[in-house]
């Protein structure tokens, strides 16, 4: 197979500008006679679903919860970047592709990057006349802030709230497309396979969550924007439903699945408390502006957030000061991260766990007055305060890394469709843009961007390549097939009628994951993972117990079909590591680090992007490259030092 | 700590519904109120039981998902969501009645899981202003001062989880529709279809069944997001200035 991205021809700059010009149209009086199918209603989903409906094409909308308002989306707390320069602060669209193509780590594709940059402005644009209430100055007009150590003030806000915010903003384009009825909407149903006949994608078979029923939907085109799948971890920053089924559905019925083992993960969450723990919540990173990150300089187990200020400055160590001076508390993401998990792993952890370090504030507080610093992070004290019972402004909050974002996922060409003709991937649910980390304010750009402005284009240009009459009914053996082996799977999980629940099987997957295919990895505990991920596959399809019946609302069924799919991914994502024998973004290879111990690229042979494709059961997958080519931008080492 | 809990049990939507009692030991302080059910379902279904259903995804207080009646009270004793509601809230060996939403426009659909949909169907009644993607003007052409874009804000954090209907006793939506109205009758953007969205929002809410209004109040003090009920009179004004020029809209199908 030979992966064709379609990166057009021509300067960066001009690309996308041309490539529209080149993409066939569909004659507005068309339209009508085409079906769409966009599974996902979040920022992704809902924006392209309102985009394609205002265009004329009659769409179908499908998501698991019972409104589109609940999409993950939803909870995006820091904000939006959009090269809009309204700060006289040097941003342009140039820079923002250079920092997003460098905060990737170089493992992103350009002409993606520079048209996500190029289409930020016109989302804020787009935003602000559908009446979302971004945050504004005393002038009137937007605030910007500075997020996630970027040097310029790019980033749009609503308070603590800007994912709701957007989010509600596109659920109102799609509800006035519903009330136009070009909308067609299905809550609470879940989408549990792709019907692909003569290689193009046909449509879709759902579960009614309600009612157990299962059916099926033909279009022209079925678009997947289900968001990513973090919940492989168990623990992780992501809403309790969401997960990688969809995708998955569509891998093994023929889509690669990109850089399934870039994942995000954010240093700012408040640490586990127990094993009753169910998610992870994560606090703005906002946070490290004023907070101190320290521990103890030699080990004490057990230390509490209250006995902290009695420790002496000196038996203090502030890590990220000292290693990184220049940065301090402000260096990336991942490199915050992963030097947290370090100080835990030499047994300098604090809290009942020993899985947290402190993020301190006595000095902030002293130096600015409590007065400013409630003014700046009062709504998350009270969140901290509220979820684990201790005053912040007493005493250091405790933190700990989690896994916040899924930079892999669905390969797709520059027009978003996957190497399935008709097949598409949207937002998180797809792999492009943000390489092998993901900067701060980057997710909701790309959401927005793939539904408002580039898929009303490029969707457009195949329906009108393959005429409105190439569409496969859902009496087609096909959609049968699709069907019976929907409902057999089902049938299969209802009778297996093992000793262990769902949630079982789901926490020991997410600590394999956690502690081999996490933020650092090895090729001996990778190895180690994929053993144990096969056994723990094999013994959930014969032992997991899974009570009631299809015919009702049955919510450990739902959660037994995603997990049965988590368990494959998690060894593709394994697969993946492995072979990426580099440090790269967000992850840590131990084989692969400087003199310093600092992480390692290694461009001469990872710049790729690896495709994976699935090939049966239990059956090892054949990796794809795509090359990534750099004309614009120069490879260098990340520093914080 | 120990817990005793009483929780409404009921099959679907067709079958009539009832309390079933569970002990609970062993309950740490530091679990979630949904975490505490997640144990107790993983104990219920070892014994072969079905477990409580319930609603919840982002368990981050944001969703607007998670929707328990607890002790008489939405959400619970405190003004947050229940996904936010610890067990130090409670005490040892109290005994914790857990209760769906209760409207006649919120039928149950299973245990404690309601239908609400007719939330969303007064958001597509005229919930939206009527731009198309793309052609609009730049963000910052329409400066709009600060407190009137920070009151539309404090309305548009609504997160339409019913709170304000289960707690009156009416089960007026009144709280939810209004916060929507006010969100776009302060910002220039909403102005244009001022008129007809108020219209039609309320035309939708009497349709599918909500109460009436009567002031009593509940609605804020529940809420966990804590909407003013200043919005219900701005509703109101609206409402009743739109009125003064009628004519008649129809309810569907005229998004445009
Ligand atoms: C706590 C948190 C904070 C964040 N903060 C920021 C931030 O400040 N800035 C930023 O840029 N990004 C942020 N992100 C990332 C960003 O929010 C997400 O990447 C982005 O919103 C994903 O949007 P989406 O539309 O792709 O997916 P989602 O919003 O997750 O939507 C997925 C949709 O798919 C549906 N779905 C899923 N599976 C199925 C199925 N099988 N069948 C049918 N429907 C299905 C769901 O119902 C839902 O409608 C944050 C993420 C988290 C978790
Ligand atoms: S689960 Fe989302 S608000 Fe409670």
């Amino acid at each position: 197979m030979k992966l064709d991205s379609k990166i057009p021809e021509g300067p960066l700059a001009e690309k996308w500008t041309k490539h529209k010009f080149n993409l066939k149209l569909v004659n507005p009086a068309n339209k009508r006679k085409y079906e769409v199918i966009v599974v996902g209603t979040g920022l992704a989903g809902a924006s392209a679903a309102a985009s394609l409906a205002e265009l004329g094409y009659n769409v179908k909308a499908f998501c698991y919860q019972d409104s589109p308002r609940r999409a993950h989306s939803i909870a995006a707390q820091g904000g939006i970047n959009a090269a809009k320069n309204y700060r006289n602060d040097g941003d342009s669209v140039f820079r923002l592709f250079y920092d997003t193509i460098k905060g990737g780590d170089y493992r992103a594709r350009e002409a993606n990057v520079h048209r996500l940059a190029e289409v930020s402005v016109d989302i804020i644009d787009q935003c602000v006349a559908q009446g979302v209430p971004f945050a504004r100055e005393y002038g009137g007009l937007l605030d910007n802030r500075s997020f996630g150590g970027a040097q310029v003030s790019r980033t749009f806000y609503a308070r603590g709230q800007t994912g709701q915010q957007l989010l509600l903003g596109a659920y109102s384009a799609l509800n006035r497309q519903i009330s136009n009825g070009k909308v067609k909407l299905y809550t609470r149903t879940e989408m549990l396979d792709v019907v692909v006949t003569d290689g193009k994608a046909r449509g879709i078979i759902t579960r009614d969550m309600v009612t157990g029923k299962i059916e099926s939907h033909s279009a022209h085109a079925v678009l997947i924007c289900t968001g990513g799948y973090s919940n492989v971890f168990f623990l992780s920053t992501s809403a309790k439903g969401c997960n990688v089924t969809a995708a998955w559905r569509a891998h093994k019925k023929g889509a690669l699945f990109g850089n399934p083992c870039f994942t995000q993960i954010h240093p700012t969450c408040i640490p586990v408390s127990g094993d009753h723990q169910s998610k992870l919540t994560l606090m703005s990173e906002s946070l490290r502006n004023d907070g101190r990150v320290w521990v103890p300089k030699t080990a004490r187990p057990g230390l509490k957030a209250k006995d902290a200020m009695n420790i002496p400055e000196a038996e203090r160590d502030y890590f990220l000061e000292r290693k990184y001076p220049s940065f301090g508390n402000l260096v990336p993401r991942d490199v915050a991260s992963r030097n947290a998990k370090q100080a835990c792993d030499e047994g300098r952890g604090v809290g009942a766990t020993g899985l947290a370090v402190f993020l301190d504030f006595t000095d902030a507080i002293k130096r600015d007055g409590r007065k400013t610093i409630e003014a700046k992070y009062g709504n998350l004290f009270d969140m901290y305060q509220q979820i684990t019972g201790d005053n912040p402004y007493e005493a250091p909050m405790m933190i700990f890394p989690a896994v916040h974002y899924t930079m892999g996922g669905l390969w797709v060409d520059y027009n978003l469709m996957t190497n399935v003709p008709g097949l598409y991937a949207l937002g998180e649910a797809n792999f492009s843009d943000h390489g092998a980390n993901r900067l701060g304010a980057s997710a909701l750009m790309q959401g927005l961007a793939d539904g408002y402005f580039v898929i009303p284009y490029t969707l457009g240009d195949y329906l009108a390549n393959i005429g409105w009459s190439d569409k496969v009914g859902t009496d087609h053996p096909a959609f049968k097939e699709a069907l019976e082996g929907v409902s057999n799977r089902i049938n299969k999980l209802l009778s297996i009628k093992g000793k262990k629940t769902v949630d079982q099987f789901h926490r020991e997957l997410g600590l394999t994951m956690w502690e081999y295919c996490g933020m650092s990895r090895s090729e001996e505990g990778l190895k180690k993972a994929k053993k144990k991920i096969q056994e723990l596959r094999a013994e959930f399809w014969s032992n997991v117990n899974v009570l009631g019946s299809n015919n009702e609302l049955n919510q450990e069924l739902e959660k037994a079909g995603r997990v049965a799919d988590f368990l494959e991914l998690g060894e593709l994502m394994v697969d993946d590591a492995l072979n990426r024998s580099e440090s790269c973004g967000g992850h840590f290879r131990e084989e692969s680090q400087t003199p310093e111990g600092e992480a390692l690229r290694q461009d001469d042979k990872f710049a790729y992007v690896a495709a994976w494709e699935y090939q049966g059961d239990n059956q090892p997958e054949v990796l794809h490259k795509e090359e990534l080519v750099f004309e614009n931008v120069k490879l260098t080492q990340r520093s914080y030092k | 700590m120990k817990v005793t809990l009483k929780v409404w049990r009921q099959k679907d939507a067709k079958t009539k519904g009832a309390f079933a009692t569970y002990p609970l030991d062993h309950v740490s302080t530091d679990m979630s109120f949904l975490e505490m059910l997640d144990v107790l379902n993983s104990s219920l279904i070892q014994k072969g039981e079905d477990p409580i259903h319930f609603d919840h995804d982002c368990r981050e207080g944001i969703c607007g998902m998670c929707s328990l009646y607890i002790n008489g009270r939405p959400h619970g004793p405190l003004q947050t969501t229940v996904c936010q509601l610890h067990m130090r809230t409670f005490h040892d060996g109290e005994t914790i009645t857990i209760e769906p939403w209760r409207a006649k426009a919120f039928p149950v659909i299973k245990d404690l899981v309601v239908d609400r949909s007719a939330f969303d169907r007064i958001q597509q009644s005229g919930g939206y202003v009527s731009v198309n993607t793309g052609g609009v003007p730049d963000a910052n052409a329409i400066p709009i001062p600060k407190k009137i874009a920070d009151e539309a804000f404090d309305a548009a954090t609504c997160i339409g989880c019913g709170a304000c209907v289960a707690a009156c006793k009416n089960a007026s939506a009144m709280l939810f529709v209004s916060a929507k109205v006010s969100q776009f009758a302060l910002l220039p953007q909403g102005k244009p279809e001022r008129k007809e969205r108020v219209e039609k929002m309320v035309a939708q809410m009497d349709a599918e069944g909500f109460g009436s209004c009567t002031n009593t109040k509940a609605c804020e003090a529940e809420c966990p997001k804590g909407i003013s009920v200043t919005n219900i009179a701005r509703m109101n004004r609206e409402y009743f200035a739109a009125s003064l020029s009628s004519y008649e809209v129809p309810l569907k199908g005229s998004g445009d």
